[in-house]
């Protein structure tokens, strides 16, 4: 290994590393995803990339990163010409990058996991007193308080993000590239997470920042580069910009406003779900109401209960004690019983829970009404074909249905989930964190079928980490902690301070929450 | 890490949303892969001087032969795609073989031969319904579960046959009230080769357009993503495996009116079952689950058994089929891991 070993990188004198890049190109398949790129990225400074989806942001952080070669132009490193082959040749330039599926291994400690692969050994075995002190020597500095006794796998994600940046430094990286770093966290998470992010530039570090989350990208990026088509629209202190600036330079027009119009409340609408006393895996007796035409957030911390308590009123998960009503009438604990009541969800992964990748984008609307489209167990394609297309319009996905729904966007493969949603009449629509990983022109789109839904009466629960979404969509917010609704919000309480502090109101314990 | 980050979407920006594919990515060549080496190999020994490959006698045979394993490889197929998978089949068809001869021995007659076909099959379904409750609700890796299954077939083969038996010695059953099953011959064509060709069909017919082989897709492809929108995934993936028992059944009846002696060895029932497997890989359809189609099946093991067939007719030491299937394997399966990264 060529790099610096890790006692020889003392974080508070990183190396400087200047990056630039000069009409920099690249295509696959034909299609130009970046063109003519001329970048500079400061050292010690967090520079961040903004733009929608298949703008090229991670296309040219992987160019950086070694992954990709660019087709046209040259990467200077410290005003040398270079081309990455490989990550490796590029981690010993000192370039690393966190990605969003972490790279950990969970059965070993956090020691273990920073120095995987250059363990101190004596002959053959472990030296653990070395490693540990090695890893405090490195961690140290940084700031950043973990066991590095305990296995990763207890962590909570915003702490694996650590231990995989800990590993970046170990391995003497002064440029670290951050793809969606708080994709998956929550709240106080996120609030570390940028502590990190300003403690490593102070250090002298350089942060590549790539999110989706505006607010973030202003609150911590010196300076801001947008994209758009694979064209660099412009760089700019971030000082210099706002949300609507960025929103405006990624997606060529002005976006009016991010949520749509709120429908007044609903007075006196009768009430479509009912739930009482709710027991189920990570859901502690909840009760609540939702009425036609409302949209009700649910609040809460990652591993607060939310999605638990979405599964749980849908039948997904195993309910121990309470009911489920729907109109009035009750509903079975189990997920063909919720479908058939008039519940149903949308859930928080749409690779892992919601869509059947390697099948077309058509059977995957139409998988949960199929017995709507079949006679005798055959299914009647031609209407199929026409219900699927239909529903398709509505939710504006363009494009051949036969191809396979792993070739959409996330936000158009989310449009599939509300096209499924829209098959039939439903009484109440569960959406969880519908806008994950959704770019902004697709967010808006997916905002109004929620908002059209409880127009037509139809009760929504909303799931969401993003606190600004729920506040900006619902009618009332539920708040949830430790498998229990802790606060009801409505009306003028409904603010982003009351929903953090009942969030957070006891003692944070590390370590995930069962 | 129970917090999921389906977040890469939005990094692969390497397919820019919606793009129209270039042309070469739009053929499906994981799909059509099987066609091409089959023919390759069908016309070269067809056009090998002296082979005696494409005569009727000689396809007719292979046919004949492959008729049982067709159809257990069809409904295995089926396990495969939903996400399953069964050893246990080799087994199944021996011991239903067993089941089936020793019936027609101590029954004997007219009645003998239909209490022992209908027996056999209805005892290959419910090894199958067996194995499916087992891996499902008894969550039991089908792997392991349908290994036992092999074991406890085997066991009970043996002691199925000292019942059946009289001496020493097999059990024949040859019998015309049975044998019938193997030698007719309706329009020229063998009447095992007439019932894997109904079974395909049937098979392929179902996963392909009915609600059924929808939710098999489904099952396979994600599990958790067909739970969530209302698929009784177990129950699904119990039917399958009822159909690879029954299938198996049935394949152990035909081949027994076809030997006719009852086989009583391990190592027919493992031969079996590996070849099974190894004609649905080389056909295809995924290991993983999801995909994959019974058609491609049909291909996968004739080719094998085309495969086998020439070295037989061009003269070759048997000793090289092993190693030339083991090869075929490793690259279908080779083909099959390099097509799913190409599309990632």
């Amino acid at each position: 290994m060529g790099g610096l070993s890790p006692a020889d990188t003392p974080a508070a004198d990183a190396p400087q590393l200047r990056v630039e890049l000069r009409g920099v190109g690249k295509s696959f398949g034909g299609t130009p995803v970046l063109q003519g790129i001329d970048l500079a990225i400061e050292p010690g400074t967090v520079h961040a990339l903004v733009g929608e989806n298949g703008a090229g942001k991670s296309t040219l952080s992987k160019i950086i990163a070694g992954l990709y070669t660019a087709d046209e132009g040259s990467l200077v490193v410290d005003g040398e010409t270079l081309a990455f082959g490989t990550p490796r040749e590029a981690l010993d330039r000192g370039i690393a990058t966190i990605a969003q599926e972490l790279a950990l291994v969970p059965a070993l400690t956090v020691a273990e996991n920073v120095f995987l692969g250059r363990e101190p050994r004596s002959g053959p075995f472990l030296n653990r007193k070395r490693l540990r002190r090695q890893y405090l020597d490195l961690a140290g500095p940084t700031g950043f308080e973990l066991d590095p006794d305990a296995p990763v796998g207890s962590l909570r994600t915003a702490d694996q993000q650590k231990v995989e940046i800990l590993r970046a430094l170990a391995r003497g990286a002064s440029l670290i590239i951050m793809d969606e770093p708080t994709a998956a966290l929550a709240g106080h998470d996120t609030e570390l997470l940028h502590g990190v992010v300003r403690r490593l530039a102070a250090q002298g570090r350089t942060v590549l920042l790539i999110s989706h989350f505006l607010g973030e990208v202003l609150e911590l990026a010196d300076t801001v580069t947008i994209l758009r088509d694979g064209r660099l629209i412009r760089t700019a202190p971030a000082a210099q910009e706002t949300e609507a600036s960025l929103i405006e330079g990624m997606l060529g027009r002005t976006l009016g406003s991010v949520f749509p119009e709120r429908s007044p409340a609903p007075e006196g609408a009768e009430t479509v779900l009912e739930v009482r006393d709710l027991v189920a895996p990570g859901v502690n007796g909840v009760s609540l109401e939702v009425r036609a035409g409302e949209i009700v957030g649910l609040a809460g911390l990652v591993g607060a209960g939310r999605s638990e308590l979405a599964h749980a009123i849908f039948g997904a998960s195993r309910r121990t004690g309470g009911t489920v009503r729907v109109a009035g009438e009750d509903v079975a604990a189990s997920v063909h019983g919720a479908l058939r009541g008039g519940l149903f969800l949308i859930p928080e992964s749409r690779k892992e829970q919601g869509l059947v990748l390697g099948r077309p984008i058509r059977e995957n609307v139409t998988l949960s009404n199929l017995s709507g489209l079949t006679a005798g167990g055959w299914v009647r394609t031609a209407a199929e074909r026409r219900e699927a297309r239909a529903l398709l319009a509505r939710v504006t996905v363009a494009g051949d249905d036969r191809r396979n729904v792993s070739a959409l966007s996330g936000g158009n493969q989310q449009k599939v989930l509300f096209a499924r949603a829209l098959e039939r009449r439903r009484r109440v629509l569960i959406a969880d964190e519908p806008t994950r990983g959704v770019d902004v022109g697709s967010r808006r789109a997916i905002y109004d079928l929620i908002a059209e839904q409880a127009a037509a009466g139809v009760g929504v629960l909303v799931v969401s980490s993003d606190v600004e979404e729920i506040l900006g969509l619902a009618h009332r917010v539920l708040v949830v902690r430790g498998g229990r609704i802790v606060a009801e919000l409505a009306g003028e309480r409904m603010t982003e301070e009351h929903v953090l502090t009942a969030a957070f109101a006891e003692p944070i314990t590390s370590g995930k929450s069962a | 890490m129970t917090e999921t980050r389906d977040r890469v979407t939005s990094t692969t920006a390497v397919k820019t949303p919606d793009t129209p594919p270039s042309f070469a990515s739009r053929i499906p060549w994981r799909s059509i892969a099987i066609v091409v080496p089959f023919l390759v190999v069908f016309i070269f020994l067809s056009a090998f001087p002296g082979s005696n490959f494409l005569t009727p006698l000689n396809i007719t045979n292979v046919l004949d032969r492959q008729a049982g394993l067709l159809i257990v490889a069809a409904a295995s197929t089926l396990v495969l795609i939903a996400g399953g998978l069964d050893l246990s089949v080799g087994a199944t068809y021996m011991f239903t073989a067993v089941v089936c001869g020793t019936l027609i021995v101590k029954v004997g007659g007219v009645a003998g031969a239909a209490t022992g076909i209908v027996v056999a099959v209805l005892a290959g379904l419910l090894v199958g319904i067996v194995n499916g409750i087992i891996s499902t609700y008894l969550r039991i890796n089908p792997l392991i579960a349908t290994l036992a299954m092999s074991f406890i077939l085997l066991g009970a083969t043996k002691l199925v046959s000292q019942f059946g038996k009289e001496g020493i010695g097999q059990i024949r059953v040859d019998f015309e009230e049975f044998r019938w099953l193997a030698t007719t011959k309706p329009l020229g064509i063998s009447l095992p080769i007439w019932i894997a060709f109904v079974v395909i069909v049937v098979l392929g017919i179902v996963l392909w357009r009915t609600k059924f082989g929808r939710y098999v897709y489904a099952a396979g492809g994600n599990a958790e993503a067909a739970r969530l929108a209302g698929i009784r995934v177990n129950v699904v993936r119990i039917a399958t495996f009822a159909l690879a028992g029954l299938a198996a059944g049935l394949a152990g009846v035909i081949d027994l009116a076809r030997t006719p002696s009852v086989p009583e060895n391990d190592s027919i029932a493992t031969t079996l079952t590996f070849t099974v497997l190894a004609g649905i890989v080389v056909g295809g359809t995924s290991i993983l689950g999801g995909e994959g189609a019974v058609w491609r099946t049909v291909l996968g093991v004739l080719f094998i058994a085309m495969l086998y067939n020439g070295f037989t007719l061009l003269k070759i030491d048997p000793l090289y089929q092993g190693i030339a299937l083991g090869a075929i394997i490793l690259i279908a399966v080779g083909f099959d891991a390099w097509s799913r990264f190409r599309r990632r």
